[in-house]
């Protein structure tokens, strides 16, 4: 048992997990009378990495690289290789993962169990669609290869699956090819949010990545000021840079080395960094070429930079909300963050219609907005638990990567796929998240609709912590 | 090391120099005991930049086939110009004193079939006048302590063994380096408790390379074990029987 293995919000904590090295592909799942989740590299924020009072296989040590074709893009890997690993292996050759989160420092397997998605959704769709195969191994024994044409129930169920489905032991991704690592990136003032849907609609068509950064205390008439981020990788012009040469570790001198006091953040400094990340890149405005490091992992180049949110964690929110709500239930949950827990940072893109193969995806057609906030206790709980309401008022999503607290409704609502999912669920495997999601609300007080003004039940939440 | 044969491919401490190794272009001749283990540590190095990886699968207690395996990789690789011995094991302690054969498996597997192999590898390093010996060893040789005698009596007998082995290859130019790891956070002590002492493979493998490049004779990996040892080797025995180590 040991306190090593949390989440990247480090909220809810979970105390009472044992940890089971998988080392090789042969390896067999351990027999205990409790529960199993795989665990990589626990950059999940919530509690979908977690598995309080069961076991945590981790996958650290099933990292060998199993092939790369240069000449199709074609990588095949153990499940705990790193996005990190494989850039370092793919673009001295000319090649790029097809979708990228924010940090590289996710396995394979987690970018499969949470198809993840980055700034080329509208374009791309997610992580999920360029997975070609992997290898399932259930608390059974049996061990599957899924393709989209080899048990394609399972390759659906587990794209997305949040780990519930079985181990995944090797998966093989099909890269794009790159000219050399190189962003042509832009960056454009927003007013408001209306300029963001302008500029987004005005950028997609000719733009691979966008995304905006908004202020998160901006409010009446300036919500949604910020600024919009839109590039392409660099032409070809640039192919006399030397690619070998190309694998940029920046920033990798910082790092924040122990956990920051909680008062650090508080709505003076959320404020302050706002605006002078504002004043900062409003004055970097137009064209620029930019190395791809800091253009997709800006927040890798600080090492535990969660810990920033002191030893309480943070809580991150992210939605989608369908393009026909979008305008208004944005404005809605900028509005009310700012007004009684101020975010850190706020992320707001649109997503595409490319559909994932996952039962359980989390992008779909719409918006997608993301706030961090530190937490606070009920307060913090009572307002994310109304962005929830919000959400699903609004026909829209959250991302189970991301969440600590929506409700058993919510998730439900989100996922009309999930009955089906269940019966693929591996009868060894769950989470603190799928215990939380799937319980009668009744048993679960963390799980009870909230009214707004509803006192919280802080009990059995703060015995975690 | 540009064709380096690795005896014990799929420890870990072995697969993290493995992809140093790889990342070098150097060729490879790997083996150990699981084929399919084996097979993907071999394609790991293929893929990080191994110039040329070959892979048997073999029991390294069966010392009576070292003299082909030796000769099967230097074809393969068309000639050697290192090893690194990396296989071994821990053993139960415990289990070492209440029978003789569990003792015996630790000697025969950490002293015993080292030795078969440095004997085949130094006559034909001697023979062509070039090439470096890794071994690794542990800073449980330096001193017996009751908690792990057998381990450590395996690992002394090694590196007294290759310290006789540096002398006599010192005319002919061959390498002899013993490697002296402390704790490494690996599968072999997966049910030990972890405390800082303990290293990754990984940086007790770029230890075991920089030791290799510079041909060094004994070297403690990290560094601070240096330290530590010099100082539970200068305890008197006639203290250090009574204490608890």
């Amino acid at each position: 048992m040991s306190d090593a293995f949390q989440s990247w919000g480090r909220f809810p904590r979970a105390a009472r997990q044992a940890a089971h090295p998988i080392v090789w592909q042969t390896d067999r799942l351990p027999a205990t009378s409790g529960t199993l989740l795989p665990y990589g590299q626990g950059r999940s924020y919530g509690d979908s990495c977690l598995n309080e009072g069961g076991t945590l296989l981790t996958t650290a040590t099933l990292d060998r690289l199993l092939g790369f074709d240069a000449a199709t893009g074609v990588v095949r890997c153990e499940a705990g290789v790193t996005l990190d690993t494989l850039l370092r292996l793919a673009v001295p050759r000319g090649w790029f993962l097809p979708v990228t989160p924010g940090t590289k420092f996710v396995s394979v397997g987690g970018a499969i169990a949470n198809d993840v998605h980055g700034k080329n959704h509208h374009r791309a769709g997610t992580f999920g669609r360029y997975v070609r195969r992997f290898e399932l191994l259930r608390s059974d024994g049996s061990r599957r290869v899924c393709s989209p044409e080899e048990n394609p129930d399972w390759y659906e169920a587990t794209v997305g699956g949040l780990g519930l489905t079985g181990l995944i032991l090797w998966a093989e991704v099909q890269l794009r090819p790159i000219h050399n690592p190189f962003v042509l990136t832009e960056t454009v003032p927003l007013e408001n949010l209306d300029a963001f849907f302008a500029v987004s609609r005005e950028s997609e068509p000719d733009h691979e990545f966008t995304v905006a950064w908004v202020d998160s205390l901006a409010r009446g008439r300036k919500v949604g000021r910020g600024l919009f981020y839109r590039g392409n990788f660099a032409p070809p012009q640039f192919d006399g840079l030397p690619l070998a040469k190309s694998h940029l570790s920046h920033g990798s001198g910082l790092a924040v080395p122990f956990d920051m006091p909680g008062f650090s953040l508080n709505r003076l400094s959320v404020a302050a960094f706002n605006a002078l990340y504002y004043r900062a890149n409003v004055l970097k405005r137009g064209q620029r070429l930019q190395h791809y490091d800091p253009f997709f992992y800006p927040l890798d180049a600080v090492q535990g930079w969660n810990r920033i949110y002191g030893r309480d964690g943070f809580l991150q929110f992210q939605c989608v909300v369908p393009h026909a709500t979008a305008r208004a239930a944005i404005q809605e949950i900028l509005e009310r963050s700012a007004r009684e827990v101020p975010s850190f940072l706020n992320v707001l893109k649109t997503f595409g219609g490319v559909p994932s193969p996952g039962w359980l995806s989390f992008p779909r057609p719409g918006v997608t907005l993301a706030l961090d906030f530190a937490n606070r206790g009920e307060r913090t709980w009572r307002l994310v638990a109304e962005l929830d309401r919000i959400t699903r008022e609004a026909g829209g999503a959250v991302y189970p990567a991301k969440d600590a607290r929506m409700s058993a409704e919510s998730f439900a609502t989100y996922f009309p796929q999930l009955e089906r999912f269940k019966a693929y669920v591996d009868p060894a495997f769950s989470s603190s998240f799928w215990r939380r999601v799937t319980v009668a609300p009744a048993v679960q007080p963390a799980a009870l609709p909230l009214q707004e003004g509803a006192p919280l039940p802080a009990v059995p939440l703060r015995s975690s912590l | 090391m540009k064709k380096v044969l690795v005896l014990g491919a799929t420890s870990a401490i072995a697969q993290s120099t493995v992809r140093l190794l790889a990342a070098r272009g150097a060729s490879l001749y790997l083996v150990g005991r699981n084929a399919t283990n084996l097979d993907a540590v071999a394609k790991d190095a293929a893929t990080r930049g191994a110039a040329k990886v070959e892979q048997q699968a073999l029991d390294l207690n069966d010392t009576a086939a070292h003299e082909a395996l030796v000769e099967r990789a230097t074809q393969a690789l068309g000639g050697l110009d290192g090893a690194l011995i990396a296989h071994g094991v821990l053993g139960d302690q415990k289990a070492c004193e209440r029978s003789w054969v569990d003792a015996e498996q630790v000697l025969r597997t950490n002293f015993l079939s080292a030795a078969s192999l440095l004997t085949v590898l130094a006559n034909r390093f001697e023979a062509q006048k070039a090439g470096t010996l890794v071994v690794i060893s542990s800073v449980a040789g330096d001193r017996g302590r009751q908690s792990n005698y057998v381990y450590g009596a395996s690992k002394g007998a090694l590196n007294v063994f290759l310290q006789g082995l540096r002398n006599r290859l010192a005319p002919s130019g061959v390498a002899v380096v013993t490697v002296k790891p402390g704790f490494v956070d690996t599968p072999m002590t997966a049910h030990l408790p972890k405390n800082k002492l303990f290293a990754s493979p990984d940086k007790v493998a770029r230890g075991i390379l920089r030791a290799a490049d510079g041909r060094k004779n004994e070297v403690y990996v990290p560094g601070i074990w240096a330290l530590i040892m010099l100082i539970i080797r200068s305890i008197p025995e006639g203290i250090f029987k009574r204490l608890k180590l």
